[in-house]
């Protein structure tokens, strides 16, 4: 740190992000010299409550880990269940899962696309991509009852059936979204205000961002051709095909800069609507959930035993859920890893070297979800005090929870 | 010009999140956008709590932020009202026995208004600020007569 060099602590309540995070930065004139991230203003300990309650209040807790990606955690959690215990999902219930999943991700890239022209200064574009994403959270409370914590999830299936009276009014949705996808890039694509304040501003390179295993949209940004629908199809995405989105199919290369991130989500939003396109063309019949009833099903679950890992990809990408089952009503474990955590370190080589006025943008643009990622950090409840551990302890407490684990 | 007693003076809000899922928060930034658009009404998210009327609080309180609570709550200035959004603020909604959630907000701080909900619908925050702006007009004198104009447009 020389003399010249000064300190911006930002946080951990900022007008840039919704959500509390805490930065510390080092600061020479306007550039950045170093970046240091504070998380844990926002950790609820959600995997702790888990283990006191049975699996299927759990899908409400996993619900609420994040409002936005209040699809996928249930989803990534169910399947882990499902795989633990061998239970069989009805392929009616995959379909109408990937349906829901897909039109978070409409509503979530949207949202995210609305956040970044505000962080850039552009209010008009925040205002209308707001009211594009109405539409879809109409749909959304049409079907599940609920505008975000949808509540549609259930071990082997989903609650409530898309039916013939729906279908119509889901097809409207897409035909909306087909005929403003044209507005959505001439506005964020070809906008050339937009162009200057993103263009070569956090660059994220192929090699870092495989070092940092980044996931989702900034991972794919900097050229990494990395989607679980595409290398672990899983559900109904099994019966399609689905290419992971580089910018790449727009530009031509890839710079893995903040407007390369751009491009892959508002492409994501195009690949989004032929998905569910396909899934209602091809909407099997049957059942939607394999148990309908609660209490059988929880005998069943209290009876399992065995390790079970859910992953989905969601809006900002690979969330992991893990789960053991021990022949008791709680879950022995659950571990859930959101993608903002992989996402989090991609933030120091994309906010070194820029300018203070790129904060905001360069840290909105890994799409972060702080309610996500804030389960990690360790608090001592006696006295209140942060515990710093080193990557020595670090792999120490890993190795130590491994072992435990394999008893 | 003055538009009636109801709209006596812009209202300011700055949202403080102590530990939410972002449902709330969301809804939040959705009232400002053309759907439900508040800033007709003068209702304005700000950046700092030196500028706000209005305290939107989410969120269960976890201990990180409790003291932040405080802070902010102290750097509002008076006369201000207390909105919580969402059950988590409310009442500790699904995170009540947690390890690291001190909540709910009004073992901290006073809390004028309650919206339940998780998350809230759009609507109900509008209800709630305009319940906490009825106690600010009580406050600041100027809304004397405003309970009998709201009985009068509900008959």
């Amino acid at each position: 740190m020389s003399k010249t060099t000064y300190k911006i602590p930002i946080g951990p309540i900022h007008p840039s992000l919704a959500e509390p995070m805490t930065f510390n930065f080092e600061i020479t004139g306007e550039r950045i010299e170093r970046v240091d991230l504070v998380p844990g203003d926002n950790h609820r300990g959600i995997e702790f409550m888990g283990r006191n309650r049975n699996i299927i209040q759990i899908i409400y807790l996993a619900e609420r880990i994040c409002g936005i990606c209040s699809a996928s955690h249930p989803y990534a959690f169910c399947r882990a269940v499902e795989n633990a215990a061998g239970i069989e999902v009805p392929p009616r219930a995959e379909y109408i899962r990937v349906i829901i999943a897909e039109l978070e991700r409409i509503q979530s890239h949207i949202l995210w696309a609305g956040i970044a022209a505000e962080e850039l200064g552009f209010n008009s574009v925040l205002y209308l991509s707001w009211k594009v994403r109405e539409e879809v959270l109409d749909l959304l409370e049409l079907l599940t009852g609920n505008r975000i914590n949808y509540g549609m999830f259930m071990i082997g299936g989903v609650r409530r059936d898309i039916t013939e009276e729906h279908l119509p009014r889901i097809r409207k949705t897409l035909d909306y979204y087909k005929e403003t996808y044209q507005t959505l890039e001439n506005v964020f694509l070809k906008d050339p205000s937009i162009a200057i304040r993103t263009k070569n501003v956090g660059i994220l390179t192929y090699e870092q961002a495989l070092h940092l295993a980044s996931v989702g949209p900034t991972a794919r940004a900097s050229g990494i051709k990395k989607d679980i629908r595409q290398d672990q199809p899983y559900s109904a995405y099994a019966d399609m095909d689905i290419k992971a989105i580089t910018p790449d199919f727009f530009t031509g290369e890839v710079k893995g800069d903040v407007f390369d991130r751009i491009i892959v989500r508002i492409l994501e939003v195009a690949q989004s609507v032929e998905i569910i396109e396909y899934c209602l063309d091809n909407l099997p019949e049957g059942d939607i959930v394999s148990e309908p009833k609660l209490a059988k099903l929880l005998a069943v679950l209290k009876k399992a035993k065995g390790e079970g890992v859910g992953r989905h990809e969601a809006p900002r990408g690979e969330a992991i859920h893990y789960i053991k089952l021990n022949e008791s009503e709680n879950p022995e474990v659950w571990r859930a890893r959101a993608p903002t955590y992989n996402n989090l370190m991609s933030w120091i080589p994309m906010l070194q070297g820029q300018e203070i006025a790129d904060i905001p943008i360069v840290t909105a643009s890994i799409d972060p979800c702080i309610g996500c990622m804030d389960r990690v950090t360790l608090v001592e409840s006696k006295t209140n005090q942060q515990q710093v551990l080193t990557r020595e302890d670090l792999i120490k407490l890993s190795i130590a929870k491994t072992r435990r684990m394999m008893k | 010009m003055k538009l009636d007693n109801y709209f006596d003076r812009s209202l300011w809000v700055f949202h403080l999140n102590t530990g939410s899922c972002n449902g709330c928060d969301i809804e939040i930034v959705a009232l400002l956008t053309p759907r439900y658009d508040v800033e007709r009404f003068g209702i304005k998210l700000v950046g700092t709590p030196r500028h706000a009327d209005v305290l939107l609080v989410t969120g269960p309180v976890n201990r990180k932020m409790l003291p932040r609570l405080k802070l902010i709550y102290e750097q509002t200035p008076d006369p201000k009202a207390v909105i919580v959004v969402g059950a988590c603020g409310t009442s500790g909604g699904v995170f009540y026995d947690s390890y690291n959630v001190v909540g709910p907000v009004d073992k901290h701080i006073p809390v004028d208004v309650y919206v339940p909900g998780c998350p809230v619908r759009p609507e109900a925050i509008i209800n709630g600020v305009l319940q906490a702006w009825l106690k600010l007009e009580r406050l600041r004198g100027s809304g004397a007569d405003i309970e009998k104009k709201i009985a009068e447009v509900n008959a």
